[in-house]
């Protein structure tokens, strides 16, 4: 029997409505009333203890391009991260949209992974967007949700049959939102710059369509459907109105959205060349308007992982998108808590919490007793500087090397054991 | 002023005195052109890479030529028979260049970009002959050189160019050169070709030609490209002349002085009349005989920087 007391921590447990001092006791892998006099102490003074944080968000790269990620070291960065479960994405290869593969991803996440690992199964086969993946085996075989992330269904009609699929199924679905006729070959934000350095231009719209698309079919369909790395104003106003009136639609947001803007784009740096891309001041703010108010309600990184010669070329030929999981709490804390103050703490770990734990239906995200012992312990003040070359990730494509930083996750703990500890 | 940059990436991030810095050097290499000996040996010894991903004819042969009269060793190499072809990545081909010790690579490539991309990591002087449809600095400059030429002066003068502007790098160079050295400039073309946003780069867009000539200095026309692409964006090149082309109608509306150019190739009778293209008022292939000593200047004050 190994127990375990986080002593004198400050206790948010956002789905409980806890937040105060007071010591947690893990006892065999799970949040327990109390722990025996030989139990391990951990000293949480002046640190958040928190349910264990969920990324539903993340490229694992595993199968087909480990040269990339690999489960094993996606899920160290994810630790690293402050992250207990991640959730991810199908555009393996082959893709998961079979249950064999959906197989595989657990088999090699339950003998590689320090953290949990929730795949997600295609809504087309191949992602390819013209016929239905097998929904319900896919299911059957453990996904949390269906997405064709990073391709998007673009039949509005095959789209609306997946999610009445779903929706017979109980899976969620997630949407990355591009209309691929309006975006075309859209590099970046079509803006200023897009038109200052001669760069196929990406437009709002093209987001925003898609947005809208997804309103009426969830509305259609009477089921959920999440928007995922919204990056647009116009996809905020959407979502915010159409949730005013019960529609079943959500929106995320990704770091870099707002930390960055296009004006990033103009030395050609592919570490800034993402999808969706990095667009206007006025973007940034209204998705800061839209965290605070909480229309968008999920924080994730959309970590992308991509080798150094992969993303070393020139700017058209570079492939979309940077590592996330090491750096998203860092500047989520730092930017919406600390420096613009668009929310608390509180919220911050409600979003990563409560919020997916809800969305995907999971036994997680909380501190309640008898629930698995997944916590993560941060310091809200502790300021840090990004160095890319310490990342658990194999991957080092980000352009946050060198920021400063305000909070951190400094020690994450699944099922009751240690997995990453900053100060080791 | 002492020339610093070993690298010609573009106009935007040069100053008004080292774009009037280059137009000076090239008035001193535009008189070997009219020697018997058309030779200076300012680069003798260099050896110069002409790098050409993207294809081109007058723009690679005018720099092949303006090397061979700074008495470089010139090299070419274009895309279709290089190792790109099996899959070699930019990087890696410059970086071979190097390794034979290429003092200067003159990249023309499709990506926006490349060239600063190849600067950044080779030490060899870089001069951008077009990238994508970023910026195409020499035509910018032979550009400007010839403007200065015949009419004594930038500054003031309204600048008007017609044509593809949004996927146009020669377009971007010359807004970028004009409006630094105080010229006033027009953008005229369709509206998808013309978008409005180009007002924040400090220009004039319209969409109505006959409106701007009267006022014009200068028409630069570029050729408009009729891919399959572009269908989304104009019905064809009919339209396109009966709305923008200087026909010699059109052509009467100009001031006499106002100078007529074009970067070249010319589509005769789509973006100008075949008789406009060879009247007194063109200096089109002025433009090409400058584009040899603009060159030679750029070649000479690049070449002539190691890296630090």
């Amino acid at each position: 029997m190994s127990s375990t007391i986080i002593r004198n921590g400050r206790v948010i447990d956002p789905a409980n409505g806890r937040d105060e001092i007071v010591d947690l006791a893990i006892v065999d892998g799970r949040i327990a009333q109390s722990a025996d006099a030989n139990a391990e102490i951990i000293d949480a003074s002046g640190l958040i203890v928190a349910p264990g944080l969920i990324d539903m968000h993340v490229h694992l790269r595993e199968p087909g391009f480990s040269h990339k990620e690999t489960i094993g070291s996606g899920a160290r960065a994810a630790a690293a991260g402050g992250f207990t479960t991640i959730v991810c994405m199908p555009n393996t290869s082959p893709p998961a949209d079979n249950p064999s593969t959906i197989a595989w991803i657990k088999d090699c996440a339950a003998e590689t992974a320090v953290v949990n690992v929730l795949p997600t199964g295609a809504i087309s086969k191949n992602l390819e967007g013209s016929e239905l993946a097998p929904i319900a085996s896919l299911g059957a075989a453990g996904v949390v949700a269906v997405t064709d992330d990073g391709r998007c269904v673009q039949s509005n009609e095959l789209m609306r049959r997946a999610v009445e699929y779903a929706r017979m199924v109980g899976l969620p679905v997630l949407d990355h939102c591009q209309d691929y006729n309006l975006v075309a070959n859209g590099l970046v934000h079509e803006g200023y710059w897009s038109t200052l350095l001669g760069l196929p231009g990406w437009p709002s719209a093209g987001e925003e369509a898609i947005v809208m698309r997804n309103i009426l079919l969830a509305e259609l369909c009477d089921h959920h459907i999440h928007c995922q790395h919204i990056s647009a104003a116009g996809s905020v106003r959407l979502i915010r109105e159409a949730r005013g009136r019960g529609v079943k639609i959500s929106g995320e947001v990704c770091p870099h959205h707002i930390a960055l803007t296009d004006e990033a784009i103009q030395n050609f740096d592919t570490n800034y060349k993402m999808n969706p891309p990095l667009r206007s001041q006025q973007d940034v703010d209204a998705i800061l308007e839209g965290i605070a108010d909480g229309t968008l309600s999920i924080l994730a990184s959309d970590h992308a992982p991509h080798a150094q010669f992969e993303k070393e070329v020139e700017f058209d030929a570079a492939p979309f998108g940077i590592v996330g999981l090491e750096t998203e709490l860092g500047l989520f804390l730092d930017l919406l808590v600390h420096k613009h103050g668009k929310i608390d703490i509180v919220r911050l770990i409600e979003m990563y919490t409560v919020e997916p734990a809800k969305l995907l239906a999971l036994d997680a995200g909380t501190l309640s007793v008898g629930a698995a012992a997944d916590v993560t312990l941060i310091d809200p003040d502790l300021e840090w500087t990004v160095k890319i070359d310490k990342f658990e990730s194999a991957s080092r494509n980000s352009p946050f090397d060198g920021w400063k930083l305000k909070g951190r996750a400094v020690r994450t703990i699944v099922d009751g054991k240690t997995v990453w500890n900053l100060n080791r | 002023m002492n020339w610093t940059r070993k690298d010609l990436l573009g106009l935007r991030e040069l100053s008004a005195d080292e774009i009037n810095f280059i137009l000076e050097t090239a008035d001193a290499f535009k008189q070997v052109g009219t020697r018997e000996i058309k030779k200076v040996p300012a680069l003798r010894g260099k050896t110069l890479v002409n790098f050409f991903v993207e294809p081109s004819t007058r723009t690679r042969t005018s720099f092949e030529l303006a090397a061979f009269r700074l008495s470089a060793d010139v090299v070419n190499i274009s895309a279709a028979t290089s190792s790109l072809t099996k899959g070699e990545t930019l990087k890696d081909t410059a970086k071979n260049l190097e390794a034979l010790h290429a003092d200067i690579l003159v990249l023309r490539h499709s990506a926006a970009g490349a060239a600063q991309f190849l600067a950044q990591r080779l030490k060899a002087s870089v001069i951008n002959a077009g990238d994508g449809a970023h910026e195409h600095p020499t035509q910018a400059l032979l550009d400007l050189y010839t403007i200065r030429e015949k009419r004594g002066k930038i500054d003031n003068l309204h600048v008007v160019i017609i044509g593809d502007i949004l996927f146009s790098r020669v377009a971007r160079s010359n807004i970028f050169g004009l409006t630094k050295l105080g010229a006033r400039v027009t953008l005229v073309g369709p509206s998808t070709l013309v978008p409005r946003e180009f007002e924040k780069l400090g220009v004039t867009v319209s969409h109505k030609i006959d409106n701007v000539l009267p006022g014009a200095d200068v028409v630069n026309l570029l050729r408009i490209q009729h891919e399959r692409q572009r269908k989304e964006y104009f019905p064809g090149t009919g339209e396109y002349t009966r709305l923008f082309g200087l026909t010699k109608e059109r052509a009467k509306m100009l001031k006499p002085d106002c100078l007529i150019m074009h970067p070249g190739p010319i589509n005769r009778g789509v973006e100008i009349d075949s008789e406009v293209a060879d009247g007194n008022q063109s200096v089109i292939l002025d433009q090409v005989t400058n584009g040899l000593a603009v060159r030679m200047a750029v070649l000479y004050l690049c070449g002539g920087i190691s890296p630090a």
